[in-house]
């Protein structure tokens, strides 16, 4: 163990021995002063995290018992605050070099081809995207709720490229549905496999097709069948990865119960996928489902079905609303990044463009509705995260982010003109991705 | 640990400024609207009252949006500060909340006491710190482009003379004493402009007249003329060396903290309006069950959620610019951001409550129509809504005055 003060293993939780583990040798080195030493932390870091993972799957397949594991959540600070913790700032400046060096350049192939490259989901999960929500006690990197640190790995992805975040973090939303309501049973079947050497493609399935969706007025139900077990039916749309999931959360209104999850896996009879191509997050590979008369056990019920469960569907919509306000916030600020440098440089009349007040005024535009939807998104996740009811911080965010989300897409491509309606550049593929926003409900969970 | 709620430890604070919002503002808020000009004696108390206890640095005040470090650095990592700026914000939102007007009216809380806060000398602080101060900036020549000022000063001896013409300066009759802006060179522009502390009483410094206006009429809008007002040397804010982006930018700097105080104010008025169409409306047609989706219930039910989207952002960008202000990082362009947001949603906002409410909006039963009377000066004064797009074009484009005008 290194003995030079100033970082210790056994003092690092596990975020940082994730942050750690993936960020690569020298620049971490170089930020923390650290040399030769660094190597020998990042072994350790390894050997830590491998040994958790092996210590919740052994724990898995023996007798569950006890009770779930659940994030704790966090105690009410003190004092108004901005600041992001060191830790959190490791995991998004991860995400970051991940976005610019990763996704955005398999961004417009993954949207062409309407589905996300193998090897880009590989990286993403070698990334431990799925490990960082699942609790320590569980084999992964998770410790207190932080609704906060999922709005700023989703920013980071989605301003990399939204469709293919989309792609990444859709598993991810089956794990953090699984951890804060699954018993302890559904916790020891379902969890492993995510923390696996491979990604496990799954999906959290809400929405359905009809216009004026209203995710409390669910038309997809389950009923009891004669053997005991439900009956499902009903049609979800806009389903990332819905061609390659191997295990998706379909929410269904149960009379009497109201809307609960319910495991389903793509083999189950009754279920038929089709791709449903669509104007953006092309990358997620989206897809319809419809289920007729699928049969699933109580066990697949997510939390069960007794009056004790933990399960809280409000919370599920509105921690699916935060995360597609981070998403919105991280593609506006893709096109905010793009139009400022494109349009100092582009001449018209003399000058660059961005010396005439329409253009320059509408840019201004854009950061402030971007930092307004920004604040918005983190105020729902902090109250979340302090055990809050967010229904209508959530509400609120989902609206403004739709709202002037939609906006910047759309002034993005004004701002490039003709050029900005061509595919050379990736504007035209923001204003499609960002209509999402205010469309989709489930999917993704912050 | 990021958390964007109103801090514990202002609360107290909080629920003060909304008790006098409700109980000394609200009811005298139609009687002072009504009668432009007169005096609104009910403040002295309250007056006294806010003023002792941030005497007593129990309160939050135009002189506590200072940006000096008191604590000494010693290399620790800095904590994060909620300070005076935040305190006064805040603050600001529930007087506002109360009424503007009587708001801009409060005894000691004038645009010239920030200053001083900001660019005083201790000295200076200590003479002029318990009186009211007004600020005199624009000229009928010179509003947004405020380094194109006439008025002149030029020493003679051991006093300062000053000549030139002042408008829209507010509290300009009420208060004790007045910041005005003059040239000592107009020929140099901003580099030559400085800021004088003249007492009321001082011969040559005349108010001339009162604007009547189309709202915050409880709050005195004066003329001022100076006429080879002389004053002593000393009441010169800040250095008399004509200084290339010093003072000018010291004063400047004192807008950087004044900004999310004028934000604060629109975001309290806009408040108001809502709060009230609200319970207007619901008394017409109560909301549906559903909170979770309000675009899906009626059409006033979506505008309303719509509107409360936009006022939260308002504040919290306002909340932000102060709490960087707290921690010394620097806000010129979040300041903007927070006025230039919070001045045109509280216009919008107002005004299209008073459409909702019809003719209960519009009649001066309620208090509808004197905020959206009220709400237009907010997205002009201490900087236009263009000048604020401006600061932040500029920041966020990387552009010089001279390139983006």
């Amino acid at each position: 163990m290194d003995r030079r003060p100033g970082l210790r293993i056994d003092r690092l939780t596990g975020a940082s021995l994730w942050a750690l583990t993936r960020l690569g040798g020298s620049a971490l080195a170089a930020r923390l002063g650290l040399g030769r030493p660094l190597e020998k932390v990042v072994y350790e870091g390894v050997r830590v995290g491998a040994h958790a993972i092996r210590a919740g799957r052994e724990a898995a397949n023996g007798a569950p018992s006890g009770d779930a594991r659940r994030l704790s959540s966090a105690k009410t600070p003190a004092l108004f605050d901005l600041a992001p913790t060191e830790e959190q700032a490791l995991v998004v400046d991860a995400m970051r070099r991940f976005a610019d060096e990763v996704l955005r350049p398999a961004a417009r192939a993954a949207d062409d081809q309407a589905s996300p490259p193998e090897a880009v989901l590989a990286q993403g999960h070698a990334l431990g995207l799925a490990a960082l929500a699942v609790p320590e006690a569980l084999g992964g990197a998770a410790g207190e709720r932080s609704s906060v640190t999922n709005v700023l790995i989703a920013e980071e992805l989605a301003r990399g490229d939204m469709g293919l975040a989309t792609a990444l973090l859709a598993p991810v939303a089956v794990v953090s549905a699984i951890v804060a309501w699954g018993t302890a049973h559904q916790q020891a079947r379902l969890l492993p496999a995510f923390v696996g050497d491979a990604l496990y493609p799954a999906a959290l399935a809400l929405l359905e097709p009809q216009p004026l969706f209203d995710p409390l007025r669910l038309r997809a139900g389950a009923a009891r069948s004669a053997d005991g077990g439900w009956a499902l039916w009903g049609e979800k749309a806009l389903v990332p990865l819905a061609s390659m999931a191997r295990t998706f959360l379909v929410a269904a209104d149960v009379r009497g119960l109201g809307a609960r999850l319910f495991v389903v896996d793509r083999d189950a009879p009754g279920l038929s996928i089709q791709p449903e191509p669509s104007m953006g997050l092309r990358g997620a590979a989206l897809g319809r489902l419809s289920l007729k008369d699928v049969r699933v056990s109580d066990d697949d019920v997510l939390g069960g079905t007794g009056t004790q469960t933990d399960f809280d569907f409000g919370q599920l919509v509105d921690r699916c609303r935060i995360a597609w306000g981070a998403m919105a916030v991280g593609a506006a600020k893709a096109v905010l990044d793009y139009v400022i440098p494109y349009c100092n440089e582009r001449v018209a009349f003399g000058e660059p463009i961005s010396n005439k007040q329409s253009v320059a005024f509408l840019i201004a535009d854009i950061a402030i509705e971007l930092e307004g939807m920004r604040l918005l998104v983190l105020r729902a996740a902090s109250r979340s995260d302090l055990g809050h009811d967010v229904g209508r911080e959530a509400a609120i965010a989902r609206l403004q982010c739709a709202n002037k989300g939609m906006k910047i897409g759309s002034d993005g491509v004004q701002l490039l003109g003709g050029h900005g309606f061509v595919k050379e550049h990736p504007v035209e593929r923001w204003y499609r991705d960002l209509r999402a926003i205010g469309v989709v409900e489930g999917a993704l969970m912050a | 640990m990021i958390h964007l709620d109103v801090p514990k430890k202002l609360k107290p604070l909080l629920e003060q400024a909304h008790a006098v919002g409700r109980f000394a503002l609200r009811p005298i808020s139609r009687k002072y609207d009504l009668a432009e000009h007169t005096y609104p004696k009910e403040l002295d108390m309250l007056a006294a009252m806010i003023n002792g206890a941030n005497d007593a640095g129990a309160g939050a005040s135009a002189s506590q949006l200072s940006r000096e470090d008191k604590a000494p650095d010693n290399g620790e990592p800095k904590k994060n500060k909620n300070g005076g700026n935040l305190a006064t914000v805040l603050g600001m939102m529930e007087l506002c909340w109360g009424d503007v007007g009587l708001a801009l009216t409060i005894p000691r809380q004038g645009l010239g006491n920030a200053a001083l806060s900001a660019v005083g000398t201790p000295e200076q602080k200590e003479e002029f710190g318990k009186r009211w101060i007004s600020m005199a900036i624009s000229e009928p020549g010179a509003g947004s482009d405020s380094a194109a000022i006439r008025t002149h000063a030029r020493l003679d001896g051991d006093e300062w003379v000053i000549n030139g013409e002042k408008i829209f300066v507010t509290a300009g009759e009420r208060s004790e004493a007045v910041v005005v802006w003059a040239t000592l060179d107009p020929s140099l522009g901003r580099a030559a402009i400085k800021s004088f502390l003249v007492p009321k009483g001082t011969p040559g410094m005349r108010v001339v007249r009162l604007d009547h206006k189309l709202g915050i009429r409880a709050s005195d809008t004066a003329t001022i003329a100076f006429e080879d007002c002389r004053v002593p040397k000393g009441n010169i804010l800040g250095s008399a060396e004509i200084d290339t982006g010093k003072s000018f930018a010291g004063v400047m700097k004192t807008f950087d903290n004044t900004r999310p105080v004028v934000a604060a104010m629109a975001c309290g008025v806009a408040r108001a309006a809502l709060e009230r169409a609200r319970e207007i409306l619901a008394r017409a047609r109560p909301a549906s069950a559903d909170g979770r989706s309000p675009w899906l219930g009626s059409h006033v039910e979506t505008e309303l959620a719509r509107m409360e989207a936009e006022l939260d952002v308002a504040r919290l960008l306002t909340l932000k610019a102060a709490w960087m202000a707290d921690n010394r990082i620097p806000n010129s362009l979040e300041a903007s951001m927070a006025k230039a947001k919070a001045g045109r949603t509280v216009t919008e906002l107002t005004l299209r409550c008073v459409e909702l409410c019809g003719a209960a909006g519009y009649d001066e039963t309620e208090l509808l129509e004197k905020w959206a009377r009220d709400a237009k000066i907010l997205d002009i004064f201490e900087g236009t809504q263009q000048i604020q797009m401006l600061v932040v074009a500029r920041r966020v484009l990387g552009k010089t005055s001279a390139e983006l005008r």
